[in-house]
């Protein structure tokens, strides 16, 4: 399997960042490649503007809370390359990983890093640091079967391989 | 060492003998819910080439019904394509359709010790009936129907051990709210409800804090099987059903015991649900509301609708409050109307809309404006939840939410000075 590290400017946010913080309602009526221009929108409206790709999401307690809306592509769509929070909501991690953007608990992050700082995560070890200050974590390694299921770029390329599904995306007409 | 039920439906479903804490499973579902959204969503949907089972796999349109916009009516044109397609053995289309758990329960697609999938976050409202329901997301859902596995995480288990009953005024979702504030989140731990206090609890009850256990940040949160789920399904199922009993020898991650008559009405202030309610007791604060909301798969049973009309009977909503009421599903609404209550309702000033998701999700059917106030029986008060991120989402039972739109201020409904 490919290595799993990544290096990017940290966004850090705090605790309870929700599903509709992530990706209000009114994004499902946008085209996909717009949806990602109102994340963050509520509470970090200049998010969507400033973030580059391969950026790193770092949050607090009960991340991603909330629906089953698809704000790993929503994230992803933005740049985001990897998320750590204090915990991330079940339903969030596994949104995240079948959409193949890798995501890890890791108590203690919010101390670790400030907005802004360079963050350099790798999912197979654990180990978390931060680039500017020299600091590091060690958390648990993901699972191996998430992270052959980021590594293989998520569900949709797995379905689409064995032949489960059409290549492209289903968009339903708004005209 | 014995297992939850938790972890016996996860280890029958992979195959297992035994599953523990620390795993992920890979599952079997026995049954998938396709709703609407989801193929609504552009970019999240991909047509499937094949479909695991067709008797297991079932279509249920709720969360925009019948279509606010053309997309949304595109979406659904696509679910009748598909269904077609594949052959799908139940399709509950605009007339039958209502929110897919609501919809769910009454058709016994939630089966006792079953692993149901679906895409939307409250799927754990099946846990009400004994099934297994984790919130899954739409790629879970797209390979769980097509190649027919799903994973999941095995997580530690609290569980809840009632006793006691409820006290006048007071509902399943207030039991929901004092876990909620006493105990905070449950992320990455799933819970058990069970006890000598379960038979207090009525099916509707239990399917309420079922559905809202998602708000704790529950994995699975599932009910102990009794005779009153037995007489709620009599009837409904299609086939036998075997109800997950977790082992004596279960190893819980904490036991924790809940005397039901303790538990007083609360009120939930905007944003967030753990440790951010009120028991109104304590709640001196006078709010102006302009909407309140009775459905959503927390709170659009008929149990609910029945709280609600036998609160505003012979009485109105207060000058300038929306009062919106939406039945879960087609039967429940069905049966509102032969009971009366939505001439009740009505005739206080409500609106009873379509059943739908609706206002739930600031969708369509009750959308707030910025500054608005909006008490909710519904699951979930996010910032932006119902509509504008400017407007604020207060939590509440029913009988909060029904007693609140007649004053036109947060009430509690047991001071609720019309009431006979």
């Amino acid at each position: 399997m490919s290595t799993l590290v990544f290096t990017g400017r940290v966004w850090k946010f705090g605790d309870l960042i929700n599903t509709d913080l992530i990706m209000p309602s009114k994004a499902f009526r946008l085209p996909k490649k717009e949806q990602h221009t109102l994340c963050f929108e509520a509470v970090r409206p200049e998010f969507a503007r400033e973030v580059k790709p391969g950026d790193i999401i770092v949050a607090g307690e009960n991340f991603g809370m909330g629906s089953s809306r698809p704000i790993g592509e929503v994230m992803r769509g933005a740049g985001i390359a990897a998320v750590i929070a204090e915990s991330i909501n079940g339903l969030a991690m596994r949104t995240c990983v079948n959409s193949s953007l890798p995501a890890i608990n890791c108590l203690g992050v919010s101390a670790l890093f400030e907005d802004g700082d360079t963050g350099r995560v790798d999912f197979l070890s654990g180990k978390i640091d931060n680039l500017t200050s020299g600091k590091s974590l060690q958390t648990h390694p993901m699972a191996p079967l998430l992270a052959e299921i980021v590594a293989a770029g998520g569900v949709v390329p797995m379905l689409l391989k064995d032949g489960y599904i059409h290549a492209e995306p289903f968009i339903a007409s708004s005209s | 060492m014995g297992m939850t039920a938790i972890e016996k439906i996860l280890a029958r479903t992979s195959g297992k003998d035994v599953v523990r804490p620390g795993e992920v499973a890979v599952c079997k579902p026995d049954i998938v819910l396709h709703i609407d959204l989801p193929m609504a969503i552009e970019g999240a949907w991909y047509k499937p080439k094949k479909i695991f089972d067709t008797d297991r796999v079932v279509m249920i349109f709720d969360h925009a019904v019948p279509s606010p916009t053309i997309k949304d009516a595109s979406a659904m044109a696509e679910g009748r394509r598909m269904a077609k397609e594949f052959g799908l053995k139940r399709v509950f289309d605009v007339g039958h359709h209502g929110i897919a758990h609501v919809v769910a329960a009454e058709n016994g697609l939630a089966r006792p010790g079953e692993l149901l999938v679906c895409a939307d976050s409250h799927t754990c409202a099946s846990g009400g009936l004994n099934c297994a329901g984790r919130g899954a997301g739409i790629p879970d859902t797209l390979q769980a129907m097509t190649k027919g596995i799903v994973w999941y995480p095995v997580t530690p288990t609290i569980r809840y051990e009632f006793k006691g009953k409820m006290n006048p005024m007071v509902c399943g979702k207030d039991v929901f709210f004092h876990i909620a504030q006493t105990w905070g989140g449950h992320g990455n731990t799933s819970i058990e409800y069970g006890g000598p206090g379960l038979q207090a609890l009525t099916v509707a009850d239990r399917r309420t804090i079922a559905t809202m256990s998602a708000e704790v940040g529950a994995e699975f949160a599932l009910f102990d099987y009794d005779e009153l789920t037995a007489e709620y399904l009599k009837g409904r199922l299609d086939r036998p059903a075997t109800p997950a009993y977790a082992d004596k020898d279960a190893d819980y991650l904490d036991v924790r015991t809940l005397d039901l008559g303790d538990v007083e009405p609360y009120v939930v202030l905007p944003d967030a649900i753990p440790k951010n309610g009120r028991r109104f007791s304590e709640f001196k604060e006078s709010v102006r509301i302009d909407q309140a909301f009775i459905g959503s798969c927390a709170n659009g049973l008929i149990e609910d609708l029945r709280v609600a009309a036998a609160i505003v009977r012979g009485r109105k909503v207060a000058a300038g409050v929306r009062f919106i009421v939406t039945p879960g599903s087609q039967a429940v609404y069905l049966q509102a109307v032969r009971e009366g209550l939505v001439e009740t309702l009505v005739e206080a000033g409500a609106v009873v809309t379509n059943s739908t998701c609706g206002a739930c999700l600031g969708y369509h059917m009750g959308v707030l404006a910025p500054g608005e106030i909006c008490i909710t029986a519904s699951p979930r008060n996010f910032k932006g939840r119902m509509g504008s991120s400017d407007a604020q989402v207060y939590l509440g039972s029913p009988a909060t939410v029904a007693a609140s739109a007649l004053a036109g201020v947060i009430t509690d409904p047991r001071t609720d000075p019309g009431r006979a």
